[in-house]
Protein backbone atom coordinates (compact mmCIF):
# COMPACT_ATOMS: atom_id res chain seq x y z
CA UNK A 1 0.00 0.00 0.00
CA UNK A 2 2.70 2.77 0.64
CA UNK A 3 4.77 1.32 -2.33
CA UNK A 4 1.63 1.73 -4.27
CA UNK A 5 0.90 4.96 -2.85
CA UNK A 6 4.68 6.42 -3.61
CA UNK A 7 4.16 5.07 -7.57
CA UNK A 8 0.97 7.00 -7.68
CA UNK A 9 2.81 10.29 -5.94
CA UNK A 10 5.51 10.14 -8.26
CA UNK A 11 3.39 9.74 -11.12
CA UNK A 12 1.37 12.76 -10.20
CA UNK A 13 4.80 14.66 -9.77
CA UNK A 14 6.07 13.68 -13.19
CA UNK A 15 2.53 14.80 -14.82
CA UNK A 16 3.18 18.69 -13.04
CA UNK A 17 6.54 18.80 -14.77
CA UNK A 18 5.73 17.22 -18.13
CA UNK A 19 2.84 19.17 -18.06
CA UNK A 20 4.88 22.56 -16.84
CA UNK A 21 7.33 22.39 -18.94
CA UNK A 22 5.85 21.35 -22.03
CA UNK A 23 4.98 22.97 -25.24
CA UNK A 24 3.15 25.97 -23.93
CA UNK A 25 3.01 29.61 -23.91
CA UNK A 26 5.47 30.03 -20.84
CA UNK A 27 7.59 27.24 -21.53
CA UNK A 28 8.25 27.02 -24.98
CA UNK A 29 10.11 24.00 -26.99
CA UNK A 30 14.00 24.04 -27.22
CA UNK A 31 14.84 25.90 -29.81
CA UNK A 32 11.23 27.74 -30.69
CA UNK A 33 12.26 30.97 -28.87
CA UNK A 34 12.40 34.16 -30.72
CA UNK A 35 15.88 35.30 -28.96
CA UNK A 36 15.40 38.59 -30.73
CA UNK A 37 12.29 39.57 -28.79
CA UNK A 38 13.85 38.33 -25.29
CA UNK A 39 15.85 40.74 -22.71
CA UNK A 40 19.09 38.30 -23.55
CA UNK A 41 19.40 40.15 -26.72
CA UNK A 42 20.57 43.32 -25.36
CA UNK A 43 23.27 41.33 -23.32
CA UNK A 44 24.39 39.63 -26.78
CA UNK A 45 24.27 42.58 -28.52
CA UNK A 46 26.07 44.69 -25.59
CA UNK A 47 23.68 47.37 -25.77
CA UNK A 48 21.98 47.59 -21.85
CA UNK A 49 22.09 51.19 -22.56
CA UNK A 50 21.58 51.55 -25.62
CA UNK A 51 23.26 52.62 -28.69
CA UNK A 52 25.70 50.47 -29.90
CA UNK A 53 27.41 48.70 -32.94
CA UNK A 54 27.79 45.40 -34.07
CA UNK A 55 29.70 43.01 -32.32
CA UNK A 56 31.97 41.37 -34.53
CA UNK A 57 34.43 39.09 -32.77
CA UNK A 58 37.80 40.09 -33.03
CA UNK A 59 37.13 43.26 -34.17
CA UNK A 60 34.61 44.98 -32.05
CA UNK A 61 36.62 47.57 -29.71
CA UNK A 62 35.25 49.65 -27.38
CA UNK A 63 31.49 47.83 -26.35
CA UNK A 64 29.51 48.24 -23.65
CA UNK A 65 31.07 45.13 -21.97
CA UNK A 66 34.19 43.63 -23.16
CA UNK A 67 34.00 39.70 -22.59
CA UNK A 68 33.73 37.89 -25.70
CA UNK A 69 31.76 35.08 -23.30
CA UNK A 70 28.29 36.28 -22.40
CA UNK A 71 27.82 34.49 -19.55
CA UNK A 72 30.79 36.21 -17.83
CA UNK A 73 29.46 39.60 -19.30
CA UNK A 74 27.11 39.04 -17.41
CA UNK A 75 27.95 37.49 -14.19
CA UNK A 76 31.21 39.16 -13.88
CA UNK A 77 30.50 42.76 -15.30
CA UNK A 78 27.04 43.25 -15.42
CA UNK A 79 26.29 41.61 -12.29
CA UNK A 80 29.29 41.80 -10.80
CA UNK A 81 27.88 42.73 -6.96
CA UNK A 82 25.85 39.31 -6.81
CA UNK A 83 29.35 37.57 -7.57
CA UNK A 84 30.45 39.55 -4.50
CA UNK A 85 27.91 37.94 -2.47
CA UNK A 86 28.34 34.42 -3.58
CA UNK A 87 32.34 34.75 -3.09
CA UNK A 88 31.12 35.73 0.59
CA UNK A 89 28.70 32.75 0.75
CA UNK A 90 31.40 30.65 0.12
CA UNK A 91 33.40 32.30 2.52
CA UNK A 92 31.09 31.98 5.43
CA UNK A 93 30.40 28.11 4.63
CA UNK A 94 34.36 27.64 5.02
CA UNK A 95 34.31 29.92 7.66
CA UNK A 96 31.24 27.40 9.38
CA UNK A 97 33.36 23.99 8.84
CA UNK A 98 36.43 25.73 10.15
CA UNK A 99 34.81 26.58 13.32
CA UNK A 100 32.85 23.26 13.52
CA UNK A 101 36.57 20.91 12.44
CA UNK A 102 39.37 23.37 12.85
CA UNK A 103 41.10 23.12 16.13
CA UNK A 104 44.49 23.02 17.65
CA UNK A 105 46.88 20.08 17.29
CA UNK A 106 45.71 19.00 14.09
CA UNK A 107 46.65 15.78 12.50
CA UNK A 108 45.79 13.77 9.33
CA UNK A 109 43.24 11.12 9.52
CA UNK A 110 43.58 7.34 9.70
CA UNK A 111 42.00 5.74 6.82
CA UNK A 112 42.17 2.03 6.35
CA UNK A 113 43.98 2.45 2.88
CA UNK A 114 47.66 2.99 2.29
CA UNK A 115 48.54 4.99 -0.93
CA UNK A 116 50.79 2.36 -3.05
CA UNK A 117 53.67 3.62 -5.24
CA UNK A 118 51.15 3.30 -8.51
CA UNK A 119 49.19 5.93 -6.87
CA UNK A 120 51.48 8.39 -5.27
CA UNK A 121 53.64 8.65 -9.05
CA UNK A 122 50.11 8.93 -10.70
CA UNK A 123 49.08 11.33 -8.82
CA UNK A 124 52.01 13.39 -9.02
CA UNK A 125 52.37 13.46 -12.29
CA UNK A 126 48.54 14.05 -12.77
CA UNK A 127 48.97 17.36 -10.08
CA UNK A 128 50.84 19.56 -12.34
CA UNK A 129 48.39 19.00 -15.16
CA UNK A 130 45.02 19.54 -13.50
CA UNK A 131 46.86 22.58 -11.42
CA UNK A 132 47.47 23.92 -15.24
CA UNK A 133 43.91 23.18 -16.34
CA UNK A 134 42.51 25.07 -13.57
CA UNK A 135 44.92 27.93 -14.05
CA UNK A 136 44.29 27.91 -17.55
CA UNK A 137 40.34 27.96 -17.33
CA UNK A 138 40.57 31.00 -14.32
CA UNK A 139 42.63 32.95 -16.68
CA UNK A 140 40.43 32.32 -19.74
CA UNK A 141 37.04 32.84 -18.16
CA UNK A 142 36.53 35.98 -20.59
CA UNK A 143 37.04 34.17 -23.63
CA UNK A 144 36.07 30.60 -23.05
CA UNK A 145 33.44 28.94 -20.86
CA UNK A 146 34.27 27.94 -17.32
CA UNK A 147 35.17 30.92 -14.86
CA UNK A 148 36.99 31.69 -11.81
CA UNK A 149 34.51 29.35 -9.48
CA UNK A 150 35.50 26.36 -11.79
CA UNK A 151 39.30 27.25 -11.90
CA UNK A 152 39.17 27.78 -8.39
CA UNK A 153 37.67 24.37 -7.73
CA UNK A 154 40.06 22.72 -9.82
CA UNK A 155 42.82 23.91 -7.81
CA UNK A 156 41.63 22.50 -4.78
CA UNK A 157 41.04 19.38 -6.69
CA UNK A 158 45.05 18.99 -7.44
CA UNK A 159 45.02 19.87 -4.03
CA UNK A 160 43.26 17.09 -2.95
CA UNK A 161 44.87 14.41 -5.25
CA UNK A 162 48.18 15.64 -3.15
CA UNK A 163 45.76 14.53 -0.06
CA UNK A 164 45.12 11.07 -1.34
CA UNK A 165 48.71 10.22 -2.80
CA UNK A 166 50.16 11.37 1.01
CA UNK A 167 49.20 10.23 4.21
CA UNK A 168 51.53 12.36 5.91
CA UNK A 169 50.68 15.47 3.55
CA UNK A 170 49.61 18.66 5.10
CA UNK A 171 48.97 21.61 2.98
CA UNK A 172 50.52 24.92 4.43
CA UNK A 173 47.28 26.41 5.49
CA UNK A 174 48.84 29.96 6.60
CA UNK A 175 49.15 31.04 3.15
CA UNK A 176 46.07 29.41 2.10
CA UNK A 177 44.58 31.72 4.13
CA UNK A 178 46.64 35.04 3.98
CA UNK A 179 45.71 34.38 -0.35
CA UNK A 180 42.29 33.74 0.17
CA UNK A 181 42.28 37.02 2.61
CA UNK A 182 44.43 39.07 -0.12
CA UNK A 183 42.25 37.94 -2.87
CA UNK A 184 38.97 38.66 -1.12
CA UNK A 185 39.81 42.12 -0.31
CA UNK A 186 41.55 42.95 -3.20
CA UNK A 187 38.05 42.33 -4.79
CA UNK A 188 35.92 44.75 -2.58
CA UNK A 189 39.07 47.65 -3.40
CA UNK A 190 38.29 47.12 -6.92
CA UNK A 191 34.63 47.28 -6.07
CA UNK A 192 35.87 50.89 -4.09
CA UNK A 193 37.98 52.05 -6.84
CA UNK A 194 35.28 52.24 -9.25
CA UNK A 195 32.49 54.02 -6.63
CA UNK A 196 35.62 56.41 -6.32
CA UNK A 197 36.47 56.86 -9.86
CA UNK A 198 34.03 56.12 -11.78
CA UNK A 199 30.57 56.39 -10.00
CA UNK A 200 29.66 53.03 -9.20
CA UNK A 201 30.83 49.96 -7.24
CA UNK A 202 32.25 48.05 -9.48
CA UNK A 203 32.72 50.00 -12.42
CA UNK A 204 34.74 48.85 -15.16
CA UNK A 205 38.05 50.96 -14.96
CA UNK A 206 40.34 50.03 -17.66
CA UNK A 207 40.00 50.11 -21.70
CA UNK A 208 37.67 47.05 -22.98
CA UNK A 209 40.62 46.61 -25.72
CA UNK A 210 39.67 44.07 -28.61
CA UNK A 211 36.93 41.75 -28.15
CA UNK A 212 38.41 38.55 -28.22
CA UNK A 213 41.80 39.15 -27.35
CA UNK A 214 42.99 37.63 -24.39
CA UNK A 215 44.57 41.13 -22.97
CA UNK A 216 41.00 42.64 -23.24
CA UNK A 217 37.93 43.41 -21.34
CA UNK A 218 39.41 45.29 -18.66
CA UNK A 219 38.93 44.29 -15.25
CA UNK A 220 37.19 41.55 -15.90
CA UNK A 221 40.15 38.89 -15.96
CA UNK A 222 41.61 40.40 -12.61
CA UNK A 223 38.77 40.11 -10.96
CA UNK A 224 37.74 36.28 -12.37
CA UNK A 225 41.64 35.30 -11.63
CA UNK A 226 41.21 36.61 -8.11
CA UNK A 227 37.78 35.31 -7.57
CA UNK A 228 40.14 31.99 -8.70
CA UNK A 229 42.29 31.99 -6.30
CA UNK A 230 39.86 32.92 -3.28
CA UNK A 231 37.92 30.44 -4.27
CA UNK A 232 40.59 27.31 -4.61
CA UNK A 233 42.65 28.35 -1.22
CA UNK A 234 38.64 29.00 0.25
CA UNK A 235 38.05 25.16 -0.82
CA UNK A 236 41.77 23.83 0.54
CA UNK A 237 41.07 24.65 3.28
CA UNK A 238 37.67 23.08 3.40
CA UNK A 239 39.95 19.62 2.05
CA UNK A 240 42.34 19.59 4.87
CA UNK A 241 39.87 20.51 7.38
CA UNK A 242 37.77 17.16 6.32
CA UNK A 243 40.66 15.44 6.19
CA UNK A 244 42.18 16.00 9.81
CA UNK A 245 41.22 15.21 13.51
CA UNK A 246 42.34 16.71 16.18
CA UNK A 247 45.26 14.94 17.82
CA UNK A 248 49.21 14.98 18.72
CA UNK B 1 15.18 11.15 -35.94
CA UNK B 2 18.50 13.06 -36.13
CA UNK B 3 21.50 11.24 -34.07
CA UNK B 4 21.35 14.05 -31.79
CA UNK B 5 17.84 13.38 -30.73
CA UNK B 6 18.77 10.09 -30.14
CA UNK B 7 21.71 10.61 -28.04
CA UNK B 8 19.50 12.94 -25.99
CA UNK B 9 17.15 9.60 -25.29
CA UNK B 10 19.40 7.53 -24.45
CA UNK B 11 20.69 10.39 -21.84
CA UNK B 12 17.65 11.00 -20.15
CA UNK B 13 16.71 7.69 -19.98
CA UNK B 14 19.77 6.86 -18.47
CA UNK B 15 20.14 9.63 -15.95
CA UNK B 16 16.78 8.34 -14.79
CA UNK B 17 17.95 4.57 -14.27
CA UNK B 18 21.28 6.17 -12.71
CA UNK B 19 19.40 7.82 -10.29
CA UNK B 20 16.78 5.25 -8.89
CA UNK B 21 20.04 2.80 -8.67
CA UNK B 22 21.93 6.20 -6.58
CA UNK B 23 18.66 5.45 -4.30
CA UNK B 24 18.56 1.86 -3.79
CA UNK B 25 21.91 0.68 -3.78
CA UNK B 26 22.55 -1.89 -0.73
CA UNK B 27 25.96 -0.54 0.10
CA UNK B 28 26.94 3.60 0.48
CA UNK B 29 29.79 3.02 -2.12
CA UNK B 30 27.85 2.12 -4.79
CA UNK B 31 25.52 5.05 -4.39
CA UNK B 32 28.41 6.92 -4.39
CA UNK B 33 29.51 5.46 -7.84
CA UNK B 34 26.26 5.84 -9.58
CA UNK B 35 26.16 9.81 -8.04
CA UNK B 36 29.34 10.16 -9.72
CA UNK B 37 28.25 8.57 -12.98
CA UNK B 38 25.07 10.55 -12.84
CA UNK B 39 26.70 13.75 -12.74
CA UNK B 40 28.71 12.86 -15.86
CA UNK B 41 25.69 12.08 -17.82
CA UNK B 42 24.35 15.53 -16.40
CA UNK B 43 27.29 17.24 -17.87
CA UNK B 44 26.69 15.22 -21.37
CA UNK B 45 22.91 17.19 -21.05
CA UNK B 46 24.21 20.63 -20.29
CA UNK B 47 26.59 20.21 -23.27
CA UNK B 48 23.50 18.61 -25.58
CA UNK B 49 21.36 21.95 -24.27
CA UNK B 50 24.38 24.13 -25.24
CA UNK B 51 25.32 25.61 -21.95
CA UNK B 52 29.27 24.86 -21.73
CA UNK B 53 29.62 27.30 -18.55
CA UNK B 54 26.82 24.90 -16.53
CA UNK B 55 29.07 21.84 -17.92
CA UNK B 56 32.32 22.66 -17.09
CA UNK B 57 31.11 23.80 -13.37
CA UNK B 58 28.86 20.39 -12.99
CA UNK B 59 32.19 18.56 -14.24
CA UNK B 60 34.42 19.47 -11.63
CA UNK B 61 32.14 19.68 -8.49
CA UNK B 62 29.72 17.01 -9.44
CA UNK B 63 31.66 14.19 -10.26
CA UNK B 64 34.77 15.42 -9.25
CA UNK B 65 35.40 17.51 -5.79
CA UNK B 66 32.06 15.78 -4.08
CA UNK B 67 32.79 12.25 -5.13
CA UNK B 68 35.82 12.39 -4.23
CA UNK B 69 34.66 14.35 -0.31
CA UNK B 70 32.15 11.35 -0.16
CA UNK B 71 34.73 8.55 -0.79
CA UNK B 72 37.14 9.85 1.66
CA UNK B 73 34.28 9.80 4.37
CA UNK B 74 33.30 6.38 3.98
CA UNK B 75 37.15 5.06 3.68
CA UNK B 76 36.89 7.50 7.71
CA UNK B 77 33.56 6.20 8.77
CA UNK B 78 34.75 2.90 7.70
CA UNK B 79 37.40 2.38 10.04
CA UNK B 80 34.61 3.04 13.12
CA UNK B 81 32.02 0.83 11.86
CA UNK B 82 33.40 -2.05 9.78
CA UNK B 83 30.20 -2.68 8.24
CA UNK B 84 29.55 -0.28 6.06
Amino acid sequence: MKNFLALLLTLFLGFLIVATLGNNNFFPAYGDVDVTTRVSQKYIDRNVNGGSEEVIYGQATNLESGPANTITAIVADYRSFDTLGEVTVLFVSSLGVALLLGGAKQKRLELNFKPNFMLKVGSRALFGIILMTGVYIAIHGHLTPGGGFPGGTMIASSVLLLYLADDEFRAKLKGFKMLESAAGSAYVLIGLAGLIFGGYFLVNLLDNGVLGNLLSAGMIPIIYVLIGLKVGSEISGIIDNFLTEEGV
Amino acid sequence: MTLISIIEIVVSVLLIVLAFLAINSKTLIKSVMFLSSLSMLAVIAFVLMKSPDVAITEAVIGSGLVTSLFVFTLLAVRKADKKI
